[in-house]
C-alpha cells in the first residue's frame, strides 16, 4: 500500500509518452519563466520581449510583413540550388568514379573543400552577380556542392562486387552496367549527400539573406532587427527554425525510406 | 641483387596530374584576367593578388604600442605592424572564448543525455532538429543581449559549437563499453570520478570529432557576424575590401582564411589522433 505513489511515479516516468511531455513541458515552462522575469523587472524587455507578445506578434508578421511570398522567395532559391548541387554533384561524383587517377588526384581537395568555411567567400559573389538572388542561389551551390560530390562517389564505389558481376555474367555494356547496377545500388547513398546538399544550401541562403539584406526569410529577420522590432525579430527567427526542422524531417523520413533493409 | 628503383614523387600519374590540374587552373585564371570578359578587377592577376598577399602579412601599416613589465627590465616602445596581426588576434580570441564556452556547454549537455535514456529521450530532439538551423539568424539576438562589441561574435562561436560537440558526446557517452562503466561503479567511484577516469577518456574520439566540426562553425558563425557588425577582426577586413572594391586584398584574405581554417581542422584531427583511426 505505501509503496503505490512510489510505483506509480515510476510506472509514469517509464511510460512512452512520458519523455516527450517532458521535453515539451520542461519548453513551456521555461517560456513562462522569462515571462514571469520579465514582467517582475528581473529581465529588460527592451531586450528580451516578453514571450506573450511574441505569439500575439505571428498574426501581424505573417499578414504585414508578407511571410508566406518571402517562404516561397526563399524555397524556390533553395530548389534552384538543390537542381544546380544535384545535376553537377552527381555529376561530380560519377566523373571522379569512372577516372579513378582523377578521384585519386581530387578526392582529397573535395573533402578540404567541404570542410573549408565557404560561406566567406559572398562578398566575392557580390561583386561577381551584384546583390541579388543569383548570388543566394550560386552561394547555396557552392556550400552543396561538396557532400553531394563525395557521397555519390561513396555510393558508387560500395556497390556490392556479386552485383557488379551479375552485370558482366550478363554482358551488360557500360552504359547498361550504369544505369541498371551501380546507378540504382547507389541511390541510398546519393540521396543522402542530396539531403546534406539541401540542408547546407539552405543555411547558406538563409544566412546570406540577412547578411546582404536581400531575398526572403533572412532578409525579413534583418528588416525586423533594424527596425528593432523585437517581438517581430523573434517570430520571424521562428518562422526560420520551424522550416528548417521541417525540412530536416521530412529528407530523414525519405531518406529512411529510400535506405535498403539491412 | 638490384635494388628496386624509386619513381620520383612528381613523376607519378597522380602528383603529375595534380600538378597539371593547378598549373591549368592558374593558366585559365590569369587568361581571364587578361581577357577582360568580367568586370575589371573582377578577376585580378596572379600578380596583383601576391602581391596584395605579401604585403596584407609583411607591410607595416598599423601602430602598436608594446609594454612589458618585468622586475629586471621593462619594454616600452611604440612599432608598426601588418594590421592582419591585429585583426587575426581579435578573430582568434573571439574563437577561442566562443569555442572554449560552446564545447564546456557542448560537453555537459552531451554527458547528461548521454547518461540518462529519460534526457536523451526528452531533449535530444530538440538539439537534433535545432542543429542543422542557420545560426546566423540568432545574431540581431546576440547583438541586443551582449552589444555589438567582441561579446555578441564570442556568443556567436559559442551557439555554434554547441550543438555538435553536444550531439557528438551523447552519441559517444552511449558507444562506451558497459564494461567500463561497470568497473567504475564496482570502485565505487562518484560522479565526478566516473566522469574524469571513466567517461571521458573513453569517449575521447567522438570528442574530439565534436571539436572539428565544432570548430568549423564556430569559425563560419564568427566571421559571418564580424562580416555583418564589426570595426576589427578578418570577418570585418573582408568586408572592408568588398565595401572598397580592393579585390586583390579580398582574394588574399580568403586565401589566409581558408589556409588557417583547414590548417585548424587538420591540427585537431591529427592531435586528437583521428587520423590514425582512419588509417588502422
Amino acid at each position: 500500500m505505501g509503496h503505490t505513489p512510489v510505483m506509480s511515479a515510476q510506472a509514469i516516468t517509464k511510460a512512452r509518452w512520458f519523455p516527450g511531455v517532458l521535453g515539451i513541458g520542461s519548453f513551456i515552462g521555461a517560456v513562462l519563466l522569462i515571462e514571469l522575469l520579465i514582467r517582475v523587472g528581473l529581465i529588460n524587455r527592451f531586450i528580451v520581449p516578453l514571450p506573450s507578445d511574441i505569439v500575439l506578434a505571428f498574426p501581424r508578421v505573417i499578414i504585414e510583413e508578407d511571410v508566406l511570398s518571402r517562404f516561397l522567395l526563399t524555397a524556390a532559391e533553395a530548389f534552384s540550388a538543390s537542381i544546380l548541387v544535384t545535376i553537377f554533384g552527381v555529376a561530380g561524383g560519377v566523373l571522379l568514379y569512372q577516372y579513378r587517377l582523377l578521384r585519386e588526384a581530387t578526392e582529397t581537395w573535395v573533402a578540404a573543400v567541404a570542410a573549408a568555411p565557404l560561406v566567406l567567400i559572398y562578398p566575392l559573389y557580390l561583386v561577381i552577380f551584384g546583390r541579388n538572388a543569383n548570388t543566394i542561389v550560386a552561394m547555396g551551390f557552392t556550400a552543396g556542392l561538396a557532400p553531394v560530390i563525395l557521397k555519390t562517389l561513396e555510393g558508387l564505389a560500395g556497390t556490392r562486387r556479386v552485383l557488379i558481376n551479375v552485370g558482366r555474367s550478363f554482358n551488360l555494356t557500360p552504359s547498361q552496367q550504369f544505369w541498371k547496377i551501380l546507378f540504382p545500388a547507389a541511390l541510398p547513398t546519393i540521396f543522402v549527400g542530396m539531403r546534406l546538399g539541401l540542408i547546407f544550401a539552405l543555411i547558406n541562403i538563409v544566412g546570406v539573406e540577412y547578411l546582404i539584406n536581400f531575398g526572403g526569410l533572412g532578409q525579413l529577420i534583418n528588416e525586423l532587427a533594424e527596425r528593432y522590432d523585437l517581438a517581430g525579430t523573434y517570430v520571424a527567427i521562428s518562422f526560420v527554425i520551424l522550416i528548417s526542422i521541417c525540412v530536416f524531417f521530412l529528407t530523414e523520413r525519405l531518406e529512411r525510406w529510400l535506405r535498403p533493409v539491412e | 641483387m638490384t635494388l628496386p628503383r624509386v619513381t620520383p614523387r612528381w613523376v607519378q600519374p597522380v602528383t603529375a596530374l595534380r600538378i597539371a590540374i593547378i598549373v591549368t587552373v592558374l593558366a585559365c585564371w590569369e587568361a581571364l584576367a587578361a581577357s577582360g570578359l568580367l568586370y575589371r578587377d573582377v578577376v585580378p592577376s596572379l600578380v596583383a593578388i601576391g602581391k596584395a598577399l605579401f604585403s596584407l602579412l609583411t607591410v607595416p601599416d598599423m601602430p602598436a604600442q608594446i609594454d612589458i613589465n618585468l622586475h629586471l627590465f621593462r619594454i616600452n616602445t611604440a612599432i608598426t605592424i601588418p594590421a592582419i596581426y591585429w585583426h587575426l588576434y581579435v578573430t582568434f580570441y573571439e574563437i577561442a572564448f566562443g569555442m572554449v564556452i560552446g564545447c564546456l556547454g557542448g560537453l555537459v549537455v552531451g554527458i547528461a543525455l548521454g547518461g540518462s535514456r529519460l534526457l536523451r529521450r526528452a531533449y535530444e530532439p530538440l538539439l537534433y532538429y535545432l542543429g542543422p538551423c542557420p545560426k546566423i539568424i540568432f545574431f540581431p539576438v546576440m547583438i541586443m543581449w551582449f552589444g555589438v562589441g567582441p561579446g555578441s561574435k564570442v556568443a556567436m562561436g559559442a551557439i555554434s559549437c554547441f550543438f555538435p560537440v553536444a550531439l557528438n558526446v551523447a552519441g559517444g557517452m552511449r558507444e562506451i563499453d558497459r564494461v567500463l562503466i561497470r568497473v567504475g561503479r564496482s570502485f565505487r567511484a562518484n560522479t565526478w570520478q566516473m566522469v574524469t577516469k571513466i567517461y571521458l577518456p573513453a569517449m575521447r574520439h567522438p570528442i574530439i570529432n565534436g571539436v572539428r566540426i565544432g570548430l568549423g562553425v564556430c569559425l563560419i558563425g564568427t566571421l559571418l557576424a564580424e562580416t555583418k557588425l564589426s570595426n576589427s577582426g578578418v570577418g570585418f577586413l573582408v568586408i572592408q575590401a568588398y565595401s572598397l572594391f580592393n579585390m586583390p586584398l579580398m582574394y588574399a584574405l580568403l586565401i589566409v582564411l581558408f589556409v588557417i581554417a583547414i590548417g585548424a581542422n587538420a591540427l585537431i584531427g591529427r592531435l586528437g589522433g583521428l587520423d590514425d583511426i582512419k588509417r588502422r
